[in-house]
């Protein structure tokens, strides 16, 4: 389906039109990346914020600052901006800066759609933000949202759900918008076996989006009739139950998960080849690895699960099919070690947060493993040990290789280098904070502290302090993080059109940066 | 620079390992007093050193590529980028592991979920924020909430530190009681959201969904008592609903069982007093800070939009039958619970009168227990 | 290169920008609706006004751009496609629901009733439910009421919406054949059994609501019953709307039977909310 393509937009020319409203109405997939990927930035930054209110109240026992109702708002709305508006924007962003480019399109398929995507998403926030000015404060039953608790919400809650209608929206229409490029815009020659794997990973994710997206808002629907228009999907005494609500969440829930990791899989499959100066082990097998753990995404669901009380085949089945994700997992673990086998490696930035990336998710992934065997599931759910897991894959998985994404084709964005050795520092102060910030929260979650509360026994107190110093450590490093951005993007060293010696792409035959429309003439694919 | 990197990379490894070397300092997920726990407990090291193995080859592996094929070593990159033997023996060897996990994972399971034919059975409710236990065939039955030294310490600025109370946030006023060597069964629900009933050193949580029951077992094999917290979200106070379990041999508990049966029939029977108004608003004033805090907080001024301030409102400042149906029967579908199993006569009686009176209200009238009994 | 096979990418586009507006005053008026909040419905009126100017605009424009010859194969690829995975994805929104719907009637029901693992549930809480459907609960939430049944209005409903399908792909053989009377007679026949369909579907509301004591209160039952046909009758509703937009374009003489993407995709979404149907009369109404 690949169409022969040039590109001009209609009036022909020059560059994009001035000043604030260049920013509203662009259709231009680079300009279209960049504002997510600064929305992220803000994102990360407004989540990071309330992370760090959570580690100053855990920092000692007792409680010191917040009230206990609007710790959980902290908790709450901390995971929704950082998946919702942190981390999926963010890829999004990524996919439209680099997709096009990468498979030699002249934009995205659906400019003006792209446009919507975006914008749709400042709107979502500002109503889910604006909940904590409301009476009864932010919604604060979980980012899971369960009911009945989270139908005891004051007047935020219809807010949210239709933030997360709006987010959902947005999510669906750039993950069509995905789909549609990879399909009808690549270069003629460019066949699907011969594109880049962050192209591979993001054709998969999109296809989750838009098949659980849906799904959310269906879930998230129903809570808002049960609330206001007396239909009882959750509650026993009307015939339904509590538990469809987790079932429908997670059918969600789940492959949400490997949406906001699949593109990191990509990332990093492009990263590691580049500094390892040697081409990607095991191409094909990684495009298979990675639909195979699309696929057992969804029938894993209940993992999330094995408390609620399921039928003993129901939580056998679960737990097996949970344990096979590590299979196709441990398969791309394994093909980028093989990839750095025997290469000749060098260690910029990119390429130190994706080795962190490796080695932390698969710290990750094994705390995975352990919390799909039901039986020790019931010791470690709700613990600490789920967090330490989940921050594992999300922080030191998603965030890191987004990280890496950054410093990576930074230059090619901006044309200018970052600062290597600040680069550095900022991955060294990162690894060693979010470690302290992470790894001993393992061992409260064992020792028996549950999840989402806002203080704790003193027995728990060491491991709190330690994580909480950890956790401010890594906040400050963040903010350096934004530090070297802006000063990336203010100037720098020029960089190359190749940037890095061992390279491969179509990105790196552009300039840097590239030209506003990236192949008015389509490239040729050896 | 080098030596950092190392360290940093094999430091997570090893972290893993030290987890297990400092076991004995609450590291590490207890081993348990039941035969269940140590079950769980052998399978959680089991998982754990599988997982460190295949790290320690994994990482091993990593480290050796970065540290002998890196540029400036004068390593030059061979271009090998498929090889099809070695995809299989990373998908087979996995696949083979989790299986070796996958049986004693299952076997576990199975017994777990065997609670037939216990030899007593409690049913165990979950409120916000309390536990209800109820001796099924035995007239026993009674709620669990944290303790007041516990409950006073941890409000926002009460300046007390938590090191100087005794478990703190891991007691109760009255715990639950077991006979040791016993099969004891549970009943698991809840009365408004979802809870969840956990005692690490059972080896299980399970949910409390409101409107199912849920089963679980349990046989201690020592006398002791075992703390735990509910293990669900359940809104406030969610951190703030411990569980204790005190585990006697079968002759006290016997004793023990007699004793509250005693002390129920008791309650039955007593002749209802008259109370002066004052002592009736001291004995609400504790119920209140026991009971109502935790929504209607302290000084009865309520959290706008979800919790309703006392102070002022139309239902205690007005008619006082609808002010004592409020209270008594809660307000279904809203966190406001029906208090009427949850508090005596008395309680209820000095709970209305201290509303009515205290917390910037004056109507000035009061309740009397005999009044509460006749409405029940 | 000419721009003659260039891709094409609007230069900018104002009506995003417009739309999330619409969407957010729409929203938080309904939000603020739901929250008793006064005179917050003229939030949600102005949202809707915004959401259709921009709809007409954004359309508008693309319709002009479709006339005036812009888009080209690729462009129409690039519609196809999107147009076919936005009804996957409503495919997989109704599918939540019929989800739901399976869970309540397979599992928590039964449960409820003592079935398998709920036996202790019924003894101890929901003593003398018997599980059977259809059911408000053991709580008989909702009160006294009866059965929709299947073989009356649903049973003409059915026909309407499968004839609807036919005089629909009438109507596109006219278009391929460039018999412009069929193509417009066709659109009307359909266009009419839409809202004659949507009319007895409110007409069935109303019976249900008034003679049947059925609400959305009426346990799970009125629950997953309304919340089905009331989404579906929802995409009904649209479907009616972007067809007779399509009749209104044919009579203007759009579409030629080579390019007519915007009738196609019409179509499929027309079939779409038709099988839905069939999924509802079976599960909903009729077993
Ligand atoms: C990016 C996000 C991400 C990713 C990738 C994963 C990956 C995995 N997750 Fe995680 N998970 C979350 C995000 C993620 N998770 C979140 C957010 C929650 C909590 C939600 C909430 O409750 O709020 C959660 C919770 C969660 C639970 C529920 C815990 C509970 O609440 O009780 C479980 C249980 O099974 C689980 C399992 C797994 C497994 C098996 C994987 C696997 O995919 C991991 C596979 C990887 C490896 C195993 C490592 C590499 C493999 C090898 C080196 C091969 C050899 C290895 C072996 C044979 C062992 N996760
Ligand atoms: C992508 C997702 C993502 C990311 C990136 C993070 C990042 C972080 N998370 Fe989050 N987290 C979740 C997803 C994520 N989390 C989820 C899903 C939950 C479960 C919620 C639930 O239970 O419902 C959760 C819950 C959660 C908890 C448990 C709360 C509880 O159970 O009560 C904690 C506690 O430590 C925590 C901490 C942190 C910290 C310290 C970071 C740090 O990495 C953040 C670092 C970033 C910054 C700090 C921003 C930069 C700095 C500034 C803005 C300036 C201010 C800085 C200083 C003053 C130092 N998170
Ligand atoms: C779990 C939270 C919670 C607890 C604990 C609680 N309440 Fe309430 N209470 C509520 C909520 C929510 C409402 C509002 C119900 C409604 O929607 O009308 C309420 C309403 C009330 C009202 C009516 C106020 C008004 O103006 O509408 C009174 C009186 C009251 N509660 C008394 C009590 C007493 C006495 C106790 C303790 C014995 C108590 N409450 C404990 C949540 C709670
Ligand atoms: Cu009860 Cu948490
Ligand atoms: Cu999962």
């Amino acid at each position: 389906m690949a169409t022969v393509t040039d590109s001009l937009d209609d009036h022909h020319d020059h560059g994009p039109a001035k000043g604030l409203m260049r920013w509203v109405t662009t259709t231009n997939h680079k300009d279209i990346g960049t504002l997510y990927l600064i929305f992220a930035l803000v994102m990360f930054m407004v989540g990071g914020a309330m992370a760090m209110v959570i580690r100053l109240e855990l920092f000692q026992p007792g409680l010191q600052f917040v009230d206990p109702g609007f710790f959980n708002q902290m908790t709450t709305v901390h995971a929704l901006v950082m998946i919702f508006g942190g981390v999926m924007p963010a890829f999004v962003g990524l996919a439209n800066w680099m997709l096009p480019i990468m498979i030699g399109g002249p934009d995205m398929a659906l400019p003006r759609m792209n446009n919507w995507s975006f914008w749709i998403l400042p709107f979502a926030f500002a109503m889910l933000l604006g909940t904590f000015f409301m009476d009864g404060g932010a919604p604060a039953g979980g980012w899971t949202l369960y009911p009945p608790l989270v139908l005891q919400g004051g007047n935020g809650f219809p807010f949210m759900i239709f933030a997360i209608h709006m987010m959902g929206i947005s999510s669906v229409m750039g993950a069509i918008n995905v789909i549609v490029t990879i399909l009808n815009m690549r270069a003629p020659g460019m066949t699907l076996m011969k594109m880049p794997l962050f192209v591979w990973t993001w054709f998969i994710t999109a296809y989750l989006l838009i098949a659980v997206m849906p799904v959310l808002a269906g879930a998230v629907t129903m809570l808002l009739t049960d609330r206001f228009f007396d239909t009882t999907f959750f509650s026993a005494a009307g015939g339904g139950d509590p538990v469809l609500f987790q079932h429908i969440f997670w059918f969600f829930g789940h492959p949400e998960v490997y949406i906001l990791i699949l593109p990191a899989f990509g990332v990093i499959s492009a990263i590691i080849p580049t500094f390892a100066r040697k081409p990607l082990f095991g191409y094909s097998s990684m495009v298979y690895a990675t639909s195979s753990i699309a696929f057992l995404s969804f029938i894993v669901w209940a993992h999330h699960m094995f408390t609620v009380g399921l039928p003993l085949q129901g939580e056998l089945f679960f737990m097996y099919a949970t344990m096979l994700i590590a299979v196709p997992t441990g398969v791309k673990v394994f093909n980028w070690i093989s990839t750095m086998w025997k290469g000749s490696m060098t260690f910029e930035t990119p390429m130190l947060f994706a080795i962190g990336f490796v080695i932390m998710f698969t710290i990750g992934g094994f705390s995975g493993l352990m919390l799909a065997i039901a039986p020790a599931d019931f010791q470690y759910h709700d613990t600490y040990f789920v967090v330490a897991h989940f921050h594992y894959v999300l922080v030191t998985g998603a965030v890191y290789s987004i990280m890496a994404s950054v410093y990576y084709w930074i230059p090619k964005w901006t044309g200018n280098m970052y600062s290597e050795k600040l680069g550095q520092w900022h991955f060294w102060l990162s690894t060693i904070s979010v470690n302290v910030l992470f790894f001993p929260q393992h061992f409260l979650g064992l020792a028996g502290m549950p999840r989402r509360i806002p203080d704790y026994s003193v027995q728990f107190a060491e491991f709190n302090m330690w994580s909480s110093i950890g956790g401010f450590a890594f906040g400050l490093s963040q903010v350096f993080f934004c530090f070297i951005v802006y000063k990336t993007i203010k100037g720098g060293e020029k960089a190359t059109d190749q940037v890095w010696e061992g390279a491969e792409g179509l990105e790196w035959t552009l300039s840097s940066p590239p030209p506003y429309h990236s192949f008015s003439t389509a490239p040729e694919i050896k | 620079m080098n030596k950092l990197k190392q360290l940093c990379a094999g430091g997570a490894a090893l972290t893993f390992m030290s987890s297990i070397a400092r076991a004995d300092y609450g590291l590490n997920l207890p081993v348990g007093v039941t035969e269940t726990s140590r079950q769980v407990y052998d399978l959680h090291m089991l998982i754990l050193w599988v997982c460190v193995v295949i790290g320690v080859i994994v990482f091993g592996a990593m480290i050796y590529s970065m540290i002998y094929h890196r540029k400036s070593r004068g390593a030059v990159a061979s271009q090998f980028h498929e090889s099809m033997t070695a995809e299989l023996v990373w998908t087979v060897i996995p696949f083979i592991i989790l299986i070796v996990m996958a049986i004693p994972a299952t076997t576990v399971l199975i017994d777990m979920h065997d609670s037939s034919e216990p030899d007593l059975q409690i049913k165990v409710t979950g409120y916000q924020w309390k536990w209800r236990y109820e001796y099924i065939g035995e007239d026993v039955d009674f709620f669990s909430t944290l303790d007041a030294a516990s409950n006073e310490a941890r409000r926002v600025g009460s300046d007390i530190d938590p090191a100087t109370v005794d478990n703190y946030l891991l007691n109760v006023d009255k715990p639950l009681v077991i006979p040791v060597g016993k099969k004891v069964g549970f009943l698991l629900t809840a009365s408004d959201v979802i809870h969840s009933w956990w005692v690490p050193d059972f080896g299980w949580k399970k949910d409390a969904i409101p409107g199912f029951i849920n089963e679980a077992w349990v046989k201690v094999d020592e006398p002791g008592v075992y703390r735990g917290q509910c293990a669900e979200l359940c809104g406030r106070d969610h951190g703030f609903m411990p569980i204790v379990v005190e585990v006697k041999s079968e002759a006290d508990y016997a004793t023990w069982l007699a004793e509250q049966k005693a002390g129920s029939t008791a309650e039955k029977t007593a002749v209802i007093e008259e109370i002066d108004p004052l002592e009736l608003k001291n004995i609400g004033k504790k119920v209140y800070t026991a009971n109502c805090v935790a929504c209607h907080l302290q000084k009865g001024e309520g959290v706008a939009g979800i919790y309703p301030a006392i102070t002022g409102s139309a239902i205690v400042t007005g008619d006082i039958n609808q002010h004592v149906d409020l209270v008594m029967n809660g307000k279904p579908g809203t966190a406001m619970a029906a208090f009427k199993d949850q508090l005596s006569d008395t309680e209820l009686a000095a709970i209305i009168t201290y509303q009515r009176n205290s917390l910037g209200n004056k109507v000035g009238d009061a309740m009397q227990p005999i009044d509460i009994a006749a409405l029940r | 290169m000419s721009s003659e096979n260039a891709y094409y990418v609007p230069h900018d586009a104002k009506w995003p920008i417009i739309g999330s507006i619409g969407l957010m005053l729409f929203f938080c008026g309904f939000s603020a609706q739901l929250n008793n909040t006064p005179s917050a419905s003229i939030v949600t009126m102005i949202g809707f006004l915004v959401l259709v100017y921009m709809m007409f605009g954004w359309f508008g424009e693309v319709i002009d751009e479709s006339e005036s010859g812009a888009y080209k194969s690729s462009e129409d690829a690039s519609f196809r496609v999107g147009m076919i995975w936005f009804i996957f994805s409503e495919v997989m929104f109704f599918a939540a629901f019929f989800g739901a719907l399976f869970y309540i009637r397979n599992f928590s029901v039964p449960w409820l009733g003592g079935d398998g693992s709920g036996a202790i549930t019924n003894e101890y809480i929901w003593n003398g439910f018997e599980a059977m459907w259809p059911t408000n609960g053991p709580g008989e939430v909702g009160g006294q009421y009866e059965k929709m049944g299947a073989w009356g209005l649903p049973a003409i409903n059915t026909l309407l919406l499968l004839s609807s399908g036919v005089t629909l792909t009438w109507a596109h053989w006219g278009l391929i054949a460039n018999k412009r009377k069929q193509l417009i007679f066709g659109l009307i026949l359909t266009v009419v059994l839409g809202i004659v369909f949507v009319g007895l579907q409110a007409l069935e509301y109303s019976h249900g609501y008034h003679d049947l004591n059925l609400t959305m209160g009426t346990g799970v039952y009125g629950s997953t019953f309304y919340m089905l046909t009331g989404f579906h009758g929802f995409h009904v509703t649209v479907g009616a709307i972007m067809l007779t937009v399509m009749l209104v374009r044919s009579i203007k003489g759009h579409f030629t039977p080579e390019n007519h993407f915007a009738f196609e995709a019409t179509a499929w979404y027309w079939h779409f909310v038709d099988v839905v149907w069939l999924g509802l009369f079976v599960f909903v109404y009729w077993l």
